[in-house]
């Protein structure tokens, strides 16, 4: 009884003293990265601008793409290609891990075929893709949905598979059974580990988007990085990497807030 | 009834027109259950055989017997967890049912839904088909009766295992069941939570009248709290034929009984031998 009493009357915690502390530090050490590139690029004047440009020409570089416009497109579409690849990819895994988690007969099923397709390492897909889908919008987004899916699936598929049949039982023994048990019981219980699968899902997309514009496009992030390697600008390059890296963080973070918000209601 | 895994009954059982009474906590009528040369096998492994006897309406009834002998067992069967078993099980006048309606297990392990609060694990246990404002008054109810009013918005993990095990005999009173099965529900609290549980048990069946059959290793707990003892065990000449009622006696007096009387000392010693444990 202490015990709650204890956790209940719990004070604050002490980094509502510091709004934002976390993010400040989190920030200490890329701001000092800069700071080390900047260094080295410019007061000390170790690389040449050809193999390392300054910070400030990066910057440069994204603010001369932005005059026309250039710069939003190539982020505008990447972000869409990942964004459907991810929806669809994330919806099949969550279908067919669903599918296959509840029901012993589709697990007996499909679960050897869906297991020799994931041991195909997801690119080497690619030119089979090429062949019969092209490398269009289309072969990009269904390329990416292809890295999206196995996370999702296999999270979900081993999470149902794995939920404590003791409280399976308990529902059962009050009367819950099909859609009930499962929308009481058996997804609630998941829920943690099938955001998981899903984070991993994104970086996934992010993965698969750059494989798929490095291979063909004329658009995009990884069109700008092939492009920016052919004409020797390493500014442009580096502005993808950068580009690449904070939209990734982007859509991480805010899944990771859905997340936040489902593991509040569910665990 | 057959036992169709997993099949309710038809959910459309037209709202009666009779007016919502204030629901008593109380079980609108507590059912016998018979057992006629109950056994079960698993895998040709005899863990049960030949049970047979009546539990009557309203009567606590203790299962005693060392551990593995097959208690649970006995107390799944009764609450159609578990349809393998031989022999008739009849709960008042009708055969068990899969997961039947008319029981309510609580569970060695409180099982609470760790992402539910209290009050809504308790709502688990209603019956579906009660109105949600009588459903709430119930729960608010019952809540009262195992002291967690001020609880129920908790989660599992935010409350001790004491009242996690009430918060789990709440949600198994809820849908007011004829039988209450309990299996072990004390065995892993502390002798002190475990004696205040037995005493909310005895509230409980004072103010709800539902029988009950509860499963225990404890032998003082089943001479404090039953009307009759069960007492499960193999034949110490051949073990692997399964277990059967060893014996079934009525405790002497009413309770609560005195703790020290002379008469549930003698019981003792004899339970404990039955148990194969010597007792001086
Ligand atoms: N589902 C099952 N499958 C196989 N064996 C089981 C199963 N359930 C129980 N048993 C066996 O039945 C015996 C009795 O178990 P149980 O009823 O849980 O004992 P108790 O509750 O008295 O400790 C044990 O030997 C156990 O291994
Ligand atoms: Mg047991």
């Amino acid at each position: 009884m202490t015990t709650t009493l204890a956790t209940q009357s719990a004070p604050p915690r002490r980094a509502k003293s510091l709004p934002g502390g976390r993010i400040l530090i989190g920030a200490a050490v890329p701001l000092l990265i800069v700071g080390v590139w900047w260094l080295v690029t410019g007061p000390l004047n170790l690389f040449t601008a050809t193999q390392l440009p300054a910070p400030q020409s990066v910057i440069e570089a994204g603010v001369g793409l932005l005059d026309g416009g250039a710069l939003f497109a190539h982020v505008g579409v990447s972000v869409q290609r990942v964004l459907l690849g991810f929806l669809f990819g994330a919806a099949a895994g969550l279908l067919l891990g669903s599918l296959l988690g509840l029901s012993r007969i589709a697990d007996g099923l499909l679960h050897p075929t869906v297991g020799a397709f994931r041991a195909v390492p997801s690119l080497a897909w690619v030119p089979l893709i090429l062949l019969w889908v092209g490398i269009g919008e289309d072969g990009k987004v269904l390329l990416i949905a292809i890295g999206a899916f196995f996370p999702v699936f296999t999270s979900v598929h081993s999470a149902l598979r794995h939920v404590d049949p003791h409280l399976v039982e308990a529902g059962r023994a009050f009367g819950y059974h099909g859609t009930r048990l499962l929308t009481a019981v058996q997804l609630p219980a998941v829920v943690p580990p099938v955001f998981s699968g899903l984070r991993l899902a994104l970086a996934q997309s992010w993965l698969f988007l750059v494989a798929a514009e490095l291979l063909a496009s004329s658009e995009g992030l990884g069109f700008l990085l092939i492009e920016s390697q052919n004409n020797g600008r390493v500014d442009r390059l580096l502005l993808a990497i950068v580009l690449l890296a904070i939209l990734g963080k982007i859509t991480d973070a805010l899944l990771g807030v859905i997340e936040r918000k489902a593991l509040k209601t569910w665990a | 009834m057959t036992s169709a895994p997993a099949l309710e009954q038809p959910v459309s059982t037209a709202e009666s027109a009779e007016p919502e009474l204030p629901t008593p906590v109380v079980a609108p009528e507590s059912l016998s259950v018979k057992f006629n040369d109950v056994g079960r096998a698993f895998g040709g492994r005899t863990v049960l055989r030949n049970v047979t006897m009546t539990v009557n309406p309203g009567e606590v009834v203790a299962i005693l017997g060392a551990s593995g002998c097959g208690k649970s067992t006995l107390l799944r069967a009764v609450g159609g967890l578990d349809v393998g078993f031989t022999g008739e099980l009849l709960i008042g006048d009708r055969a068990v049912s899969r997961y039947d309606e008319r029981t309510a297990v609580g569970f060695q392990e409180p099982r609470l839904l760790p992402w539910r609060s209290i009050r809504r694990n308790i709502e688990l246990g209603l019956p579906r088909d009660l109105e949600k404002s009588a459903g709430k008054a119930r729960v608010d109810e019952l809540l009262d009766l195992v002291g967690l009013s001020d609880r129920a918005h908790l989660r599992p993990r935010e409350i001790s295992g004491g009242m996690a095990q009430r918060a789990s005999l709440a949600r198994a009173l809820a849908r007011q069941p004829g039988v209450l099965l309990l299996d072990e529900p004390f065995g892993a609290l502390d002798a002190l939570t475990r004696l205040k549980m037995q005493d909310l048990l005895m509230d409980v069946h004072a103010s709800t009248g539902t029988t009950v059959l509860l499963v225990t290793h404890d032998v003082n707990e089943a001479m404090q709290l039953a009307d009759r003892i069960l007492l499960l065990g193999c034949p110490d000449s051949d073990p692997a034929e399964g277990a059967t009622v060893k014996s079934l006696v009525t405790v002497p007096g009413t309770r609560p009984r005195n703790r020290a009387s002379q008469d549930l000392a003698r019981l003792g010693s004899q339970l404990y031998a039955g148990l194969g444990v010597d007792s001086h």
